[in-house]
């Protein structure tokens, strides 16, 4: 499914963070949103979800312009989504097992057992073991990390939303995340629209890269191009500097 | 005189807007009420939170407030040599004003509050936003099934209320103060009708709803982290308990 984003303004208070922005993200394949702390990413993923609507412009998904939707019909479009919160944001009165099952005995007819083969399987996936039991508080922050993600997988959704999948977790496990969104996507064929702050997984997944960048998107193409952009505040920002060093 | 007119409007103004907002909720909750799914697991999980576990503070409460009731009634009604009367004084007052009084605010404690704490929670944690973005609406999922549990057992715990809260009189009047416990009876069962009883239970199904919509408003309605949630379970407590007795004065008035 193809997401796109018209004129996109988003102010809080006096705080302006997306300005008119414009991106279209191809559908069937991984695009890496980059940009610095505080720019605006996570408010501009939750524009795509339509948990934040614009002040102006349009959000359309596959030709549905979502910005215009009510909360009832915003509801059914969401059935194609799966979305990863910044900080998990798992369901702290249940167990994860019941966090990584709630899409399914949600939307689907499927018998416990079903349903508790699929958990333990996606629970796999993201390397996790023995954790169907225990409560989100007891775990680490990127065990809750990978669970959000187990549960955001559950239903393969056609669009998937990651808001920081690697973020906290240590180099290893980084690379398995890595592989399983790769492997995810090329097995559902998914649209899948990643924020990182990691470069170097940013290249390896991607095949477009966004850079974000004062409530625009300023650079957008494939790694080579951000790689070798000429735009100074690119090249700083994919080679670590900060641009007071200049 | 602007600055008077601003100064004691502007909290009136604000109040409106308040009830306006809490009333949008309740039209909102009605209707996916009656959209499915039903969750009828969520209603019984709430049912049982604010009802059984209410069972303990409802009990003590109604027995302590029966029994100061018959005592003061007792030493009242004495002077007159109308001790037989305080039976019937105690389960009229238990049944008509304060069983669901005492019930509703001992709840707007312990669930309301919780109410308002944990759906706080959930909106400064994005667990709300994380059930919008699984097609699943938080009003139909968190606030139908508080707001129905709050209806359906304040009525039931009432009762239990009136009921211990006699006992406890009948302890008092005819265990201690040795009134005869043939009258005592006798006298209730004259004095009390059905409908003292029933406009009771309409009452207190009344503020179920206020002590569970205002909770799951101000819950819902929760900004700036575990301050922001601190904030909202007070107001749930003070809001609802102000609303609750406020609401009684005008239910009694149109009632009785
Ligand atoms: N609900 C909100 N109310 C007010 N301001 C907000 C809200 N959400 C985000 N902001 C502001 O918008 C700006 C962008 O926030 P956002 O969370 O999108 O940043 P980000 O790019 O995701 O940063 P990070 O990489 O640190 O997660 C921040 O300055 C933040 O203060
Ligand atoms: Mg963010």
């Amino acid at each position: 499914m193809k997401i796109q984003l018209v004129n996109i303004c988003k102010a809080f208070g006096d705080q302006v963070v997306l300005d008119s922005l414009n991106l279209t993200v191809e559908p069937h394949r991984i695009t890496v949103i980059i940009g610095e702390s505080g720019g605006g990413k996570s408010v501009l993923l939750k524009h795509i979800i339509g948990l934040i609507r614009p002040d102006a412009g349009s959000v359309y998904i596959d030709d549905v312009e979502i910005s215009a939707l009510n909360e009832r019909q915003l509801n059914d479009v969401r059935k194609n989504f799966g979305m990863l919160f910044q900080e998990a944001a798992l369901f702290d009165s249940m167990t994860v097992g019941e966090n990584v099952a709630f899409p399914i005995r949600e939307h689907t007819r499927l018998t416990k057992e079903e349903i508790n083969i699929i958990v333990e399987e996606k629970l796999r996936q993201v390397g996790l073991k023995k954790v169907t039991g225990k409560m989100p508080a007891e775990l680490s922050g990127g065990m809750r990390k990978r669970v959000g993600l187990a549960r955001a997988l559950a239903l393969n959704p056609k669009i998937i939303l990651f808001d920081e999948p690697t973020t906290g977790l240590d180099p290893i496990r980084r690379d398995d995340i890595d592989r399983l969104i790769v492997k995810t996507q090329q097995h559902t064929r998914a649209t899948c629209l990643v924020i990182s702050h990691d470069i170097d997984s940013t290249f390896k997944i991607a095949h477009k890269v966004a850079m974000l960048y004062d409530g625009r998107i300023i650079e957008y193409g494939p790694p080579e191009k951000i790689k070798n952009s000429e735009n100074p505040v690119v090249k700083n920002f994919i080679e670590g500097k900060s641009s007071s060093e200049q | 005189m602007v600055r008077f007119l601003e100064f004691t409007g502007k909290p009136f103004v604000m109040m409106i807007e308040a009830f306006g907002k809490v009333s949008l909720l309740l039209f909102s909750t009605l209707a996916w009420m009656v959209r499915p799914p039903y969750r009828i697991h969520e209603i019984f999980k709430q049912m049982e939170f604010v009802g059984v576990n209410s069972l303990p503070v409802v009990l003590i409460t109604g027995a302590f407030t029966g029994m100061v009731l018959a005592i003061q009634t007792y030493y009242g009604f004495r002077m007159f040599g109308g001790e037989s009367l305080v039976g019937a004084t105690v389960a009229l007052s238990m049944a008509r004003e304060l069983g669901p009084a005492i019930t509703a605010l001992m709840v707007t404690g312990r669930a309301g509050s919780a109410m308002a704490a944990e759906i706080g929670t959930m909106r400064v944690t994005e667990q709300i936003d994380a059930l919008y973005t699984m097609s699943v609406n938080p009003v139909q999922y968190l606030i139908m099934p508080r707001v129905i549990a709050g209806i359906v057992m304040l009525p039931m715990l009432t009762i239990v209320s009136d009921f211990i809260g006699i006992v406890g009189g009948y302890f008092v009047g005819v265990g201690l103060l040795n009134i005869n416990s043939g009258i005592f009876i006798a006298r209730i069962v004259e004095f009390v009708d059905l409908s003292d009883i029933i406009n009771g239970l309409i009452k207190a199904s009344v503020f179920g709803l206020i002590l569970s919509l205002v909770g799951c408003y101000k819950g819902f309605n929760t900004s700036g982290g575990a301050a922001g949630v601190g904030r909202a379970t007070t107001q749930a407590v003070v809001v609802s308990s102000v609303s609750i007795l406020i609401s009684d004065y005008f239910l009694t008035a149109v009632m009785f």
